[in-house]
Parts: C-alpha cells; structure tokens; sequence
C-alpha cells in the first residue's frame, strides 16, 4: 500500500507523537502521518477494488462491463443448479493395510531438518498422502509445536516445479546409468586413493550420514568432504574453538532465567531449538491470578525481530556495536576488564542498570550471542554467563550436535582453492545450493565448473544444477529414510509417508552408492547401523519403539565442563568508531530463509514478522536514515559495497537502527521455480567470506524509478483509538489489574435486539495471549495447511485479497526509532451477536448451536455483505479462482476434511470445525463429553508459546474459560457489543524501575 | 382515428397477464419436480458395475452381515468398499473359475483395484460420517432402503438435503435399536414414536438445533 503514501513528515509525526496524550497506537508510518489512503484503508474493508478488475479499465467502462456480466452470471446462476453429478469411481485397496482405516488419518513421526538439526514432527496421512505437519509432543526440540518452515514442508513435497527426472546434460537418464557411472568413478578414483573427489553438503547431523561418508573416505583416504550452510552457526562454531579450544555446542534452559539479554539473537523465532526456547521463555512470562512473577528481557538488534518485540527494553544498535555493547556488559558484571564507556553513549547508556539487574540474578540469567554476531560476541556471552554462574543452570555445554563441526567458510576454500589448482575430477553436491549461496567474491557459478564431473543432488533444478553435468532429484524428508540429532543432540528418526512421487534419492543413499556396501536402500542402511550401535538385548524391540516416537529417548548430550580461555578475551584490536558509513546488514529471510524456500508459495505470501512484507525482501533502514538519505518507502537505491553494487528498494521500518541497511538473503532467485523466480532482489550478490552478516562500508545512492511492495501491515486495520491493544507493566497490574482497560468501554449485556442464544451442549471459545505471542507466523501457515486456503500471489496481496484467514497484526507506539511493538493474531471473532449474519440475503452465514458463526460456501452466492459489515475484517473472498483445481500433485495436498472453495464464495476462520467435529463424533461413539484439550485448533496446536487456547466456555474449568476470567482478558472493539467469543489477555511488560524512570 | 390494435387482443393481453403468473408458476414447479426427480438424482436406477455385484445374494440370500464387507462404517466416516482380498476370501474356493469374476481374480493378480462405480455420491462439500449415524441408531435400511433385495445397487432415497434434513429434525421418527442397525426389513416393536423418542434420551442424541446447524455436515 506503500505506493499510495505520500512523503512521510518525520518532523511532523513526532510532533504529532509529542502532543498525544496517554498511550497512541499505530499501524504503520502511513497511519501515524494520518494518510488520507490510510483512512480509506480504515474505513473500507475492500478499498479501490470495487470497480473493475484490471488496472487499465477506466471506471465507466469497469462499471459497465460489471453490470453487464452480472445481470448474465444472475440469469445462469440458476441454471447451473441443473447440472446432474458426474458419475464417479471408489478404487478399493486389493489387499488392505494393517491399521488403515479409509476416511481416519494416520500420524507418523518424523523430523524436519533446518542446518541440520532435527526437529520433531507428527505427519498427518490421509490414505497414503501426507497432508498436515504437527509438532510432535514427545520432541524435546519441539514439543508439540511446529515452525512455518515445517508446516510449509508438505507443499514443497507437492510442489510441481521440483526436479522430477535424473538428467545428464539436460537428458533424461535412469538411475540405473548414473549408479554404473558412479560406479566406474568410484573404481578408476581408487588407483589414486580417490584424490580427484570432492563431496559437498549441507551440514549433517545424522549419525548414519556420517558413518556412511566416514566409510567413502576410509576406502578414498585422499577424498575430502566439504560443508556449507550459508546461514549456519558460523560464529558459535569459531567462537567454541577460541573461547574452549574444542568444539562445544551451546544450548539454553530458559525456564531459570529470571533475566535475559539477547546480543542480537532471535531466539524466539529462528535458531537450532527456538521452538523449545520460545516454550520457555513465555512459561516465565504468563501473567495469571496465580502467577505473578515475570521474565525480563534486554534485546540489543539493529532490526526489530519477533525476540526484539517481546523484549522490556529494546535498544536498537548497529549489528557492528554489539560487539561495544557485549565488551561494556561484560566488563560491567565483572567477567572482563574493559571501559564502561565511550564515544557512542547509545550503547552505554544501560550498561549500569542491565549489569546490576544481571548480577542480582546470579545463576538465574542469561546473556544469548545472535548466530550473526561474531565470534567475540559469542566469546564474551560464554565469558558472561560464566562469571554469573549460569552455566549449568540457563547454559549448558555440550559436545557438538554436528557430526563433523567444521569452519565452513575455511571449508568452502578449501574446496575453491583444490577447484583453481584443477585437482578436482569429481563434485559431488549433495543438497544446498552453493552457485546462489556462496560468498560472491568466490564466484562459485564458474569456479564449479573447473570440476570435471559435476554431479547435483537437489531438491530443485536450481542456479547449481545449471552448471552440473549429472542432476540427480532428491527424495523430500517425507520420502525417505533418514535420522538427525535435535538441537539438544537428541537422536531423531525420520521416516517416509509416501513413496518418492519423482522416483528421488536421499543423500544417504548417493554416498552409501559411492561405498562397497550392499545397496539395499535407505531403511536397511539406517536399521543396520543403529543396529550396530545397539547395546543390550531386543534391538527390534528398541528399534520400533524408536521409530513410533521419532527419537530414542534420553539420548541428549550431556552437559560437559568447559572454561573460558583467558586469551580468547582480547581487548578489540581498535577502538570502536561511532558513526562513520552506513553498514550493510544480511541476515536469513524469516519466511524464505537462506533461499531454499523461495518456490513455496506459503511461505512466500507469509507475511514476515513485524515488517508484514510478502514476496519481497528489501533495502531495510530506518526513519531516521530515511530522512537523511531523503529516501521514502519504495524508493529505488543502488546500494554498493566492495566493488559489488545492486539495486534494491528502501523500505523504512520503525525501530530498525540508523545507520545500518538490513538485507534479508534468499531472494533474487533466478531457477527456483514459478512462485519463486524474480522474486525481490539478491544480496548474495554484496555477500563476502569476511563479512557474513554485517560491515561498514556500503554506499547508497538513489536512483529513478519506484517499487512497489505488497505488505498487509495496512490491510484490515482497525481504529487504533478504540483500545485495540491493551497493554501495562507489570507493576501496575499488581496494583490494580485492571489498569490495562482504562477508558475503554462495554456496553452492558442487555443492550442489544439481538435474541439470547442458549448454549446447551458445547460454547467454543478461545482466548489468546498476548503477552506470549511473538509473531512468528507459525499459525498462519498452520492454519493455511488445515483449512486448504489458496496462494493469491503479489498482485492480489497488493490488492488486500491475500486469503489467509488468521492474520497477526503489529502494532507500534511511542517513537518511530524506537516504538514498542505488539503483535495480535486476528481470527474471525466468532460473534455472539454476529453482524455477518444478519445481513447474508441467502443464510450463508449463520449462529450454530454451540456458537460458531458458520460459513457454508455452497451456499454463499457472493454478495460480500457480511465481509462489508464485519467490523473485524476478518472475511476473505474468492475474487478469482485461487485454488488449484488443476494440477495433479496439488490435489494430493488437500485437507479431505475441509472444502476446497472455489471462485465468488466468501471464507474464514470457522474455529477449524473439522477438527471440532471430529472430536464431538469420536467422543459421543464412547458416550462421553468432548474432553479439555482433545480439539485443538490447527493454529494452537502449532504455536510455540501456547498463546493461543481454544476449549469449552461451558465448562468453567476448560483452560479457555479460565483464561477468559482473568482480569487482562478483553474483547477486540467491544464497544460495538458484538460479543466476541475469541477474546485476548492484555500484553504486559516487566520494565527495569532504573531505566524506566 | 382507427384503432391500432384489434379487439381480440385485449384477451391475448389478458391470457399473458394472468397466463403469465401461472405459466412461470408452472415452468417454476416444472423444474423443481425434475431436480428433485429419480432422472436427476438417479435414485431408484441400478448401476452397472464391473462385477455384477448382488447384495440380493450375498445380504439377502446368503445372509451375511453388512459388516462383513463395511468393515469400517463403525469406526469411520467412510463405509470401506471391501477390498478384492475380502471377495477372495471365498472366491478361491467358490465360483473360482466363473467367467463373470474374472475381474476380481485379475484385480488380485495384477494388484490393480477393481473400478467401481460410485452409487451413493454426496456433493463435495457435505461431510457425511457413517459411524456416528450407526452409533445412534440409523439403521442402514434407513438410508440405503433393502439392500437385500437389490440385485444391482441402486441408490434408494434422493439424497437431497431435504430428505437429510426429516431425519436431523425428527430424528425419533427414524432411530432404532443399536443392535438391529444392520437388519433389513426392520419392524418397531410397538409405536415408533414412542420408542424413537425414548431412544433420542438413551443415545443422547443432539437436539435438532445442533443437527441442523450448517456446521454439523457443512465446512
């Protein structure tokens, strides 16, 4: 919407902010300049799309052609009525499997790997086709919840545009061919010890893997295996060996940590086992009648993430001051000696207060390095932690999670340099994507093709398989045997729902081709070598049991003693320099992550936390850059770093650090497929080996021309005067708990026409956390998943047509540099007096008996009164044909159990009444009450901090009535009466009484 | 001046006045009977299958209960259609050379499934679910008429929401015994209203408000 706004005053909205009484809340810049747009977005629920439908109809011609084509589909509607059903076929099993039950589904555990750490899942199979991925509540990695990489995984199984033949030079070959191939390598490689191969992975964390690859390089001694991961614990990895001089692996206990600081970590949405810590970290932060006491959270960052929105005191920082603040903390809780302060008195400025908080909660804190942050960084947190006696307590050492833990950019180097020496005669490229991810200075796309046989295992006919002979399609994690470890190093297994759809082969199975073993397939090799692990009696046994769970239990690594080097504490080697140029920030894309997920739709269209961007990354600065650089939102900038230089559009984001541009990787994809090429610009292309993800240096010129992004920040806004948030400190909830709904008003019960319903039976009701949740969009894709809601793409997101039925608002108040930040998930509010349904002319909108507003598309004839009139905005319509009635893999994807909706037919939020059905039908077969907790909404049961709860409001003791009596609880807009049966705890906050005043 | 119009229109504009309302009345009525008519929703009309399958014979004669082949209609929302195993159970040993289940014999061989077609086909977007219907007490027969004397399937009731609809607003008019679910040819032993209502009590079965609220088979 930003391609509407006019140039945004700085001057003047802090102006504005300045005379505002009480607390203001805001949507977006272009709400607190009070944009003229931004009030016909207020006001509309579908603005500027109520004439025509293409850009280049004028409005005479769009109104006519509109009622033309009205008054014709009006005289037809009737007549499709008469259409007879197609005659259609049941295709029995021959021989029915054990355990199958035809219309129940069936759940596998399995994992989904991101850098290689496992993390749990359950995967939901309807007759032999995964369809849902869950958590899996056994996992310690995950607990139960599920991340949106993991929810989006099933539709990059499905996903048409994966690589679905072995080609050599474009060819098609069979496997057969490549196996005798690999095979003749394999023997003329021997005579020289194999010495001209190269393998390159992503990193591995499975123990199978490993021991395999061991096997290649045992019978190849001279073979060398390489590893890369453009967005791995590079840091964490460099620093273990400096700081123990061994390679340790680092995880968190949060649930101890009275005090937390985040050294630019966003450990509550992205990291190995941020969905545990996340789990933690909100148990500490729940306010209730019966739990008063709160977790404090410091967060230093340069762009505001979901961990930054959740902190107490968030201080926006270049990524390259950390570093000053890290050293200024340490010296400060007595872990170094160094100067407390310095010429930048931004980074100084807490120091006292965050090391005397810290230092007062001895063995109950915690000071967590960001992946992206460098070594030192992580240096000085270990440092830290020790001198507060954390470790053991919060932190906890162990021996690595990786099978071979390696410095992957030195690793990557290596393999360049043996490229350019011509030592190379085989590549194998085992998944990932180096041509894209590598550092540019590498120049990967032609230093690869110095291999003479190039050989690509991959997911996707990407950038790398461009310039490989051999492209072998790889099998998905739901096609294959596999095992992992989980970020606790928790063995995990992982098994296949479904037979290869392309006929792909895992990695495990590439390299086990490469040894003398038998090839008897992934499974036996998996099961063979636990099997060779196994001590004591009754293998199958152990071995089933380990395949039902998904992991072998009490398998986490355990805690290891290890010190901190003195010599790994040296004093920066120069002083610090505040200002100077603007530094360039990377940092993984929070939906599409390093790359890999660019061709998945969902995650595509995901809107990113906190900045609401879809299919887009962006030249991200802030205000007060902006207004430096006289650059506004959509702005183009020819940004230069190195010699290196690419356009890219500004997009200013409140909160985010002056001084720094932040570029989210993975975009600028050229082969990732049809949802994902062209997609936003590559800064792969400013990426360098010494700076991984941050530098001084970067040059910004603007130039001509416009960009114009598709973000729903300002969709479906709500008047924020009307207590849309409510939110206070923790300090003044305990002293009177009702302080958060000052001045906003209910009407009493009774003023209303509407009749009384009587619930009898079941009242579904759900109560949502806001002091837990943290944005992160695993809802969203969940609830994508669930419901089969269809991918509308750029255009149509621009247009406010995105369908997902749950969005997650954020809202900002105070200072534009610095605002607090608030995220609201917005399902619809299932009215008790549900003006939706009045206004439906054919009741396609109607009160169920146990309090749904049910939507029952067969019925709805498109009229989008109920949408007009819904004050939450919470109603999507099909303008087009979103869904994918054509493409064969596609329609494997679908949840059986929910419609899929087709064009004119308005959808939303139902409280996922499949799931509700379900459970009522299960349990009145065994004659008893649905129990607490046995439905759980798609969109509960994925998200991490538990803040969303769905129960029996009949039943005072369900977990959702119990949340609704708490005084935080509130309704959206309910002055209007509307009776909201979804309703929302109050965010609150525990600030430090010495900074706060 | 002449008149333009000749005095016999006067009735023609009469008849299409008055005609009209009941032409359209009738052209209205007219379709509403075919759609609702066994020619639009093939009730009534036996269905050619691959195999001629005859629950006359193997229900009514033989006497084997649905449950047999249904395996799954308590437990699930779909009533399995047997697998080519269930048929072979008997057929290796009967009828194994009969001409007319070939297709059942290469459906085993070849492992392929055997095509059959589809005789009871709700709409898409309606969730019937079989097991909760035969846990309260809806006897086959209700819905799908006597099996036991179809000697190629046929589907016996509309299927229209209407017709869904008498039962989930009266369903005492329906229920029956739990253990007499599968009989064909079934008889209340005594007044149907009355033990259909004592049955709603026992079974606890939903009020209409929640039978016939959308949700309850629409989503």
């Amino acid at each position: 919407m930003s391609d509407l706004r006019k140039k945004l005053d700085l001057a003047a909205v802090r102006a504005r902010l300045e005379g505002a009484r009480g607390r203001e809340y805001w949507r977006s810049l272009d709400d607190l300049a009070s944009t003229e747009e931004f009030q016909d977005l207020l006001e509309r629920e579908f603005p500027r799309q109520a004439i025509g439908w293409s850009e280049d109809e004028n409005s005479v011609d769009g109104r006519r052609n509109f009622l033309k084509l009205m008054g014709a589909s009006l005289a037809l509607a009737g007549l499709t009525a008469c259409t007879k059903q197609p005659v259609e076929h049941i295709m029995p099993y021959v021989r029915q499997p054990e355990e199958l039950i035809p219309g129940k589904p069936l759940f596998f555990a399995t994992a989904t790997t991101l850098n290689g750490v496992a993390s749990g899942v359950l995967a939901e199979s309807h007759e032999g086709r995964p369809t849902k991925i869950e958590g899996n509540p056994e996992h310690p990695g995950t607990l139960g919840a599920c991340d949106p990489f993991s929810q989006a995984s099933v539709l990059q199984l499905y996903d048409p545009d994966r690589a679905q033949v072995l080609t050599y030079e474009g060819e098609v070959r069979s496997w057969a061919a490549f196996l005798a191939e690999l095979r003749n390598i394999v023997v003329r490689q021997r005579l020289k010890n194999g010495a001209g191969i190269r393998i390159l992975t992503e990193t591995v964390t499975s123990p199978t893997l490993a021991a395999q690859l061991h096997a290649v390089q045992q019978a190849l001694p001279a073979a060398k295996w390489h590893q890369w991961e453009p967005a791995g614990p590079h840091s964490a990895r460099t620093s273990a060996m400096q700081a123990f001089g061994q390679p340790v692996h680092t995880r968190y206990n949060f649930l101890n940590a009275n005090v937390v600081v985040s050294l630019d970590s966003d450990f509550l949405a992205s990291g190995a086992g941020y969905l545990r810590y996340a789990r933690e970290f909100s148990a500490r932060r729940r306010v209730r009648t019966d739990q008063t006491t709160m977790n404090r959270l410091y967060a230093v960052e340069p762009m505001p993430t979901a961990t930054g929105t959740k902190a107490d005191h968030r201080l926006p920082l270049r990524a390259g001051d950390v570093e000053e603040f890290a050293r200024a903390l340490a010296a400060g809780v007595g872990a170094t000696n160094g100067p407390q302060s310095g010429q930048n008195g931004d980074i100084y400025k807490w120091i006292g207060p965050i090391s005397r908080d810290l230092l007062a909660n001895k063995g109950a804190s915690l000071v967590i390095a960001g992946e992206c942050q460098p070594p030192i960084v992580h240096t000085l947190a270990h440092a830290m932690n020790a001198a507060l006696g954390n470790v053991g307590k919060t932190v906890i050492y162990s021996d690595p999670v990786e099978a071979k833990p390696v410095d992957q950019v030195a690793s990557l180097q290596d393999l360049v340099n043996d490229l350019d020496a011509g030592a190379v005669d085989v590549l194998l490229i085992l998944g990932g994507n180096p041509v894209f991810t590598a550092p540019v200075e590498l120049g990967m796309r032609d230093r690869i093709q110095k291999a003479r046989l190039r050989i690509r295992l991959g997911l996707y006919e990407d950038e790398t398989s461009e310039v490989c002979q051999w492209h072998l399609p790889e099998a998905h994690y739901l096609e294959t045997w596999s095992d992992g470890r989980a970020y606790d190093g928790t063995i995990t297994l992982m098994q296949p729902l479904i037979e290869p759809l392309y006929g792909g082969r895992s990695v495990l199975e590439i390299v086990t081709m490469m040894t003398d073993l038998p090839q008897t397939g992934a499974y036996e090799t998996i099961r063979s070598y636990w099997a060779s692990q196994h001590t004591g009696g009754d293998f199958e046994g152990w071995w089933r049991r380990a395949v039902h769970d998904g992991l072998v239990a009490d398998t986490a690594l355990p805690a290891k003693t290890v010190a901190v080097r003195g010599d790994a504490l040296a004093p920066a080697a120069q002083a610090p320099q505040a200002g100077g140029s603007l530094e360039v920030v990377f940092r993984p894309d929070p939906t599409i992550y390093d790359g890999r997920f660019a061709n998945n739709g969902w995650l595509q269209e995901l809107p990113k936390p906190v900045s609401k961007l879809t299919w887009d990354n962006a030249a991200i600065i802030g205000p007060g850059t902006a207004h430096s650089l006289n650059v506004d939102t959509g702005d183009m900038l020819e940004v230069s770093y190195q010699g290196h230089s690419l356009r890219a559009p500004v997009w200013i984001q409140p909160g985010h650090v002056n001084g720094s541009v932040t570029m989210h990787l993975g975009y600028g994809r050229t082969r990732s497929g049809r949802a994902g090429d062209g997609m936003g610009f590559n800064p792969y292309g400013l990426r360098t080996a010494k700076a991984l993800w941050h530098d001084t240096g970067l040059e910004v010129r603007k130039t001509s021309g416009s960009y114009l992004f598709a973000t729903t920040q300002n969709e479906h806004a709500l008047d924020t005067r009307r207590h849309i948030i409510r939110q206070g400190t923790l300090n003044e909830y305990l002293k009177n708990p009702e302080s958060v709904h000052e001045g906003a008003e209910v009407p009493p019960r009774t003023l209303t026409l509407y009749p009384e319903f009587k619930y009898e039976g079941y009242a579904w009701g759900m109560a949502i956390d806001l002091n837990a949740c943290t944005g992160c969009g695993a809802c969203v894709v969940a609830c994508q998943a669930e419901n089969n809601i269809a991918v509308v793409g750029k255009d149509q997101v621009r247009r406010s047509r995105a369908m997902h039925w749950l969005r997650v608002d954020a809202y900002y108040s105070g200072d534009p540099d610095n605002p607090a930040i608030y995220n609201q998930p917005v399902p619809c509010q299932q009215c008790e007096d549900a003006p939706c349904e009045l206004v439906c002319p054919v009741q396609a909108t109607s009160h169920s008996s146990e309090g749904l507003n049910d939507m029952v598309y067969n019925r709805c004839v498109g009229t989008r009164y109920c949408s007009n009139n819904c004050p939450y905005k919470v109603r999507r319509f099909n303008f087009y044909l979103f869904s994918d009635y054509e493409t064969p893999s596609l329609k494997l994807l679908h949840n059986p159990d929910v419609t899929v909706r087709s064009r004119g037919v308005m959808e939303k939020c139902t409280y996922c009444v499949q799931r509700i059905n379900y459970a009522k039908i299960e349990s009145e077969k065994e004659n008893r009450k649905v129990r607490e907790g046995e439905i759980q909404t798609a969109c509960q049961a994925t998200c991490p901090t538990e803040a969303i709860v769905f129960g029996n409001l009949n039943d005072p003791n369900s977990r959702a009535s119990r949340m609704k009596a708490e005084k935080l609880n509130y309704a959206l807009l309910a002055d209007l009466n509307t009776r909201p049966r979804t309703t929302y705890l109050a965010s609150l906050r525990n600030p430090n009484p010495e900074i706060e005043a | 001046m002449s008149q333009i119009f000749h005095h016999s229109t006067n009735t023609l504009a009469r008849v299409t006045i008055f005609g009209g309302v009941f032409i359209l009345g009738f052209v209205s009525w007219a379709l509403a009977e075919l759609d609702t008519s066994a020619y639009a929703t093939r009730a009534t009309q036996a269905r050619e299958q691959p195999v001629p399958f005859s629950h006359a014979h193997h229900a009514g004669g033989l006497g084997l209960d649905c449950r047999y082949c249904h395996t799954t209609v308590e437990t699930s929302g779909f009533a399995n259609i047997p697998p080519t195993k269930t048929c072979m159970n008997c057929h290796s040993e009967i009828w194994s050379t009969s001409p007319m289940l070939e297709p059942v014999r290469a459906s085993f061989r070849t492992n392929t499934s055997i095509n059959w077609v589809r005789v009871h086909d709700l709409p898409d977007f309606v969730y019937f679910n079989h097991s909760i219907h035969i846990s309260k007490g809806v006897g086959c027969e209700t819905c799908h008429g006597r099996v036991d004397r179809m000697p190629l399937t046929w589907q016996d009731a509309s299927l229209r929401m209407q017709w869904c609809l008498n039962c989930h607003r009266h369903p005492d008019r329906y229920v029956r015994p739990r253990e007499d679910v599968t009989m064909m040819g079934y008889e209340p032993a005594g007044d149907q209203e009355q033990i259909g209502r004592q049955l709603v009590k026992q079974y606890h079965i939903q009020d209409a408000r929640a039978l016939t609220s959308c949700s309850t088979c629409h989503r």
